[in-house]
């Protein structure tokens, strides 16, 4: 079943992270200054989460955050999200390479590649196709399409909730739906997952530090929450988080 | 050899006989870069002549100046001279008048003074003017002065910020509410449902939801420390006067984005002068100065005790204080910053009228207008994607709910702290109803633009040959800011013909509040007055309002036309206007 290495996976890993970086470095050097009027292009690092999670069996390391390079016009945008096993594995590794336009007032439209490269499972290759903005009430939302041999669609709902101006309640839900049947990585057709989290952060430094803590919770449902049971794996996991954002 | 030597006195007592060139100024300018202490917080920026205290040119009506600028940066700089009348090569915008200065160069700019009063100058490169590169002018009329005072001073306000400009307008791309902190809470929606009730407060937030708008989106930028002459609060720039003396204070802002609201409790001001031009006398208690306007106050303070100067800024997140006393080391009182004052639907107004209603949604104050979140994934075309441009003029709001706009049992007004009734004194240019009209804090008359009257015609008064409509557009969210929904990058230059007189009307159909300035030629501003309509160099649009302004072109070559909000000229409310024909 696995005809992967561990070795050669680490490599690709790397890989990707270069060609991932490249474009982005090349992006950041300094341009010369524009002229009175003409919009310079511009650049943004952000995390969402940069935590410890503390489980019932073990811990781990997790991060999300997106980096961003262009205009109005167009972003070149490299969104990463993954978790660590406390001494152990990357359990999680997704990483995306999109170019966002915006479409409405509110929404960009995105079209990108998107890599899921995990250890201890094989690796995946979509195109990612989706939206991203904000709606009206202020809820930040992202969905997209992955489409490969194994497409699933992804959502994310975001609400950050001042109870004042710098302590902010962030509710998120992130959902996973699967529309294929991919049991190398223990996924069923239909048998979504979801995330939920509540985050309470404080702005320390401006925007640019803000330490937090919450709670994560995620499980699995239908056919992949019976191919985890029949694996002997938990369907669900609760968590504590601490952790701390950046904003660049 | 000798000759030259024996010639040379000769030649200044002929000229001076024969009336030649009265004077030839010459004067000397380096930038360079300072470290900025402001008390709170330092950081590196720029000065002129070494110093964040702000260089003032004293220059004399008819004097030919020469003005040597070395640019001791590592980047090309310019230096624009705000609100004087000159050829057009020597109004240091680079790609405009000039190529810039480049580092290590010295650049000389020569021209005649045509005018008096005060203005002031600042670099038109990058971010360098919110960094520090501004300074004052001040020039003495031929004749003296129209109102003759014992002292007088230049009383600069700034918005210094412990971010690089550069770095804030990255910030604010990144995250068009990054500086806010005054928003609204949880904390504020107890308040105000003790207030008015839970329901009516919820409702207000689905309807500023629904636009995805806020209320408080008054001053782009907060957090920053405001500056007299260089000088915070605690650095306590001082005037000195005799009790009985006449003050003359020359008010400029040169903020990047801060309005301030300016009194000096226990005196009134009488306003003798607005953007450099003499304006009949207007007796008030407080003024709103734009960004980069200028206005000059006469104060008489009468006792022998230290009165402040206090400038608060029109979104109530800073505010200075400066003294003027009868010694140094006085410090004149310090008062409570009012209450922040929020937007109302009225500040909304523009957007409304220059949007696209087509497939709005008029029903109820619902989320039906999120159908294009793509939420839907099914739906989604990617085609949209091909867009080649996002075209800014063709906004449609399908989140907006419009039902906002008849507010039938929603009372705006209710737990907002500041909104002056209708047609209150100082409120003919803010829209009926505005968040932002301003009141004296001590009750008393605060200037609005209808008191302005000239002194004395600039021009004779004739009808405009033509009309141009500027609409002032933009995106908050993505704040994008553009003229007629098109930025500077992708725009066609305004073309104007020598010797026409063109009127301009205005149209802010965003919420903010615009300094629009015309580079090189004067913009009357239409408040009724025919001839004697106020001269000026620089008009404040307010949200959600149409005003008109009539310029003699009289003026060849090209200029700058633009709001003079740092980050919203730099994102591209800005255009090229080019004067065809005259002499050359």
């Amino acid at each position: 079943m696995r005809a992967y290495s561990k070795e050669n996976n680490h490599m690709k890993k790397r890989l990707l992270g270069t060609a991932l970086g490249l474009p982005l470095a090349l992006a950041f050097a300094p341009a010369a200054m524009a002229d009175p009027g003409m919009s310079p292009t511009v650049w943004s690092v952000r995390t969402d989460k940069l935590e410890y999670r503390m489980g019932d069996e073990e811990n781990s390391f997790a991060w999300e955050f997106d980096a961003w390079v262009g205009n109005d016009e167009l972003r070149l945008v490299w969104k990463s999200e993954g978790a660590k096993i406390e001494g152990g594995d990357f359990e999680e590794m997704d990483n995306q390479i999109r170019l966002q336009k915006p479409i409405t007032d509110f929404f960009d439209g995105f079209i990108g590649i998107a890599a899921s490269t995990p250890d201890g499972a094989p690796e995946r290759y979509y195109g990612a196709f989706g939206v991203t903005g904000l709606a009206p009430q202020w809820f930040e939302v992202e969905a997209a399409l992955y489409v490969s041999e194994y497409p699933y669609i992804g959502a994310e709902v975001e609400y950050e909730g001042l109870l004042t101006n710098r302590l902010i309640l962030t509710p998120s839900l992130e959902v996973s739906l699967p529309l294929a049947d991919d049991p190398a990585r223990e996924i069923a057709a239909g048998g979504g997952s979801v995330e939920l989290g509540l985050r309470l952060s404080y702005d320390l430094i401006g925007r640019s530090v803000s330490p937090y803590v919450g709670v994560n919770y995620e499980r699995a449902f239908g056919g992949t929450a019976d191919i985890l049971r029949d694996h002997g794996h938990e369907v669900d996991e609760l968590t504590g988080v601490v952790g701390i954002n950046f904003m660049f | 050899m000798k000759h030259t030597n024996f010639l040379r006195p000769l030649a200044v007592v002929l000229g001076l006989a024969l009336g030649l060139p009265a004077q030839a100024g010459t004067y000397d300018i380096t930038v360079d870069k300072v470290r900025i202490d402001t008390g709170t917080f330092k950081k590196n920026g720029i000065g002129y002549n070494g110093s964040q205290t702000p260089t003032i040119l004293h220059f004399q009506e008819g004097e030919d100046v020469v003005i040597r600028v070395k640019n001791n940066l590592r980047e090309s700089t310019s230096i624009h001279w705000h609100g004087l009348i000159l050829p057009f090569q020597q109004d240091g915008v680079p790609g405009i008048s000039f190529n810039g200065i480049k580092p290590g160069e010295t650049f000389t700019y020569r021209f005649p003074i045509e005018q008096a009063g005060t203005y002031w100058f600042h670099s038109h490169s990058g971010f360098q003017e919110p960094d520090g590169a501004y300074g004052a002018i001040v020039i003495a009329p031929k004749g003296g002065e129209a109102v003759p005072t014992d002292r007088d001073y230049v009383v600069q306000f700034t918005d210094k910020h412990p971010h690089s400009g550069s770095r804030i307008f990255r910030n604010l791309k990144a995250s068009a509410d990054y500086y806010n902190r005054a928003q609204r809470t949880a904390q504020d929606l107890i308040e105000d449902a003790g207030a008015e009730g839970l329901k009516a407060a919820l409702q207000d937030r689905k309807m500023w939801g629904a636009m995805r708008m806020m209320p408080t989106d008054i001053e782009d930028v907060q957090g920053f420390t405001a500056l007299i002459n260089g000088a915070s609060t605690q650095q306590n720039w001082t005037g000195i006067f005799k009790p009985g003396e006449k003050v003359r204070l020359r008010l400029i802002n040169s903020s990047a984005t801060t309005y301030f609201d300016v009194r000096v409790p226990g005196l009134k001001m009488t306003v003798v002068q607005a953007d450099g031009n003499d304006v009949k006398p207007v007796v008030v208690d407080e003024l709103r100065i734009a960004v980069a306007e200028t206005y000059d106050v006469i104060v008489q303070p009468r006792e022998a005790k230290a009165y402040s100067i206090i400038g608060e800024s029109a979104g109530r997140t800073a505010m200075v204080r400066g003294t003027l006393a009868p010694s140094a080391g006085m410090v004149g009182p310090y008062y409570k910053m009012r209450p922040q004052p929020l937007l109302t639907m009225a500040d909304m107004g523009g957007m409304m009228s220059g949007m696209d209603h087509s497939g709005m949604d008029m029903g109820g104050m619902d989320m039906s207008g999120m159908d294009h979140s793509g939420m839907d994934m099914s739906g989604f075309d990617m085609s949209g994607m091909d867009h080649s441009g996002h075209d800014m003029s063709s906004m449609d709001m399908s989140g907006m709910d419009h039902s906002g706009m008849d507010m039938g049992g929603m009372d705006m007004s209710a737990g907002m702290p500041v909104v002056p009734a209708e047609g209150a004194p100082g409120a003919a240019f803010y829209a009926p109803g505005s968040g932002l009209i301003p009141t004296a804090a001590n009750g008393g008359k605060f200037l609005g633009y209808e008191d302005l009257t000239a002194r004395k015609p600039l021009y004779r008064d004739r009808p405009a040959t033509r009309e141009i409509e500027i609409r002032l557009t933009g995106n908050m969210e993505r704040y994008i800011w553009s003229i007629d929904g098109v930025k500077y990058e992708d725009a066609d230059p305004i073309r104007l013909k020598y010797g026409e007189r063109v009127r301009f009307k205005f149209v802010n159909e965003t919420m903010m509040a615009h300094p629009m300035h015309l580079h090189g030629m004067w913009s009357l501003l239409d408040t009724g007055k025919g001839a004697y309509d106020p001269v000026k160099h620089t008009v404040s649009v307010a949200p959600g309002t149409t005003l008109y302004t009539e310029t003699e072109v009289d003026a060849p070559g090209q200029w700058a036309f633009h709001c003079h909000l740092s980050y919203h000229m730099a994102g591209g409310m800005f255009r090229k206007v080019i004067v065809e024909g005259g002499p050359s």
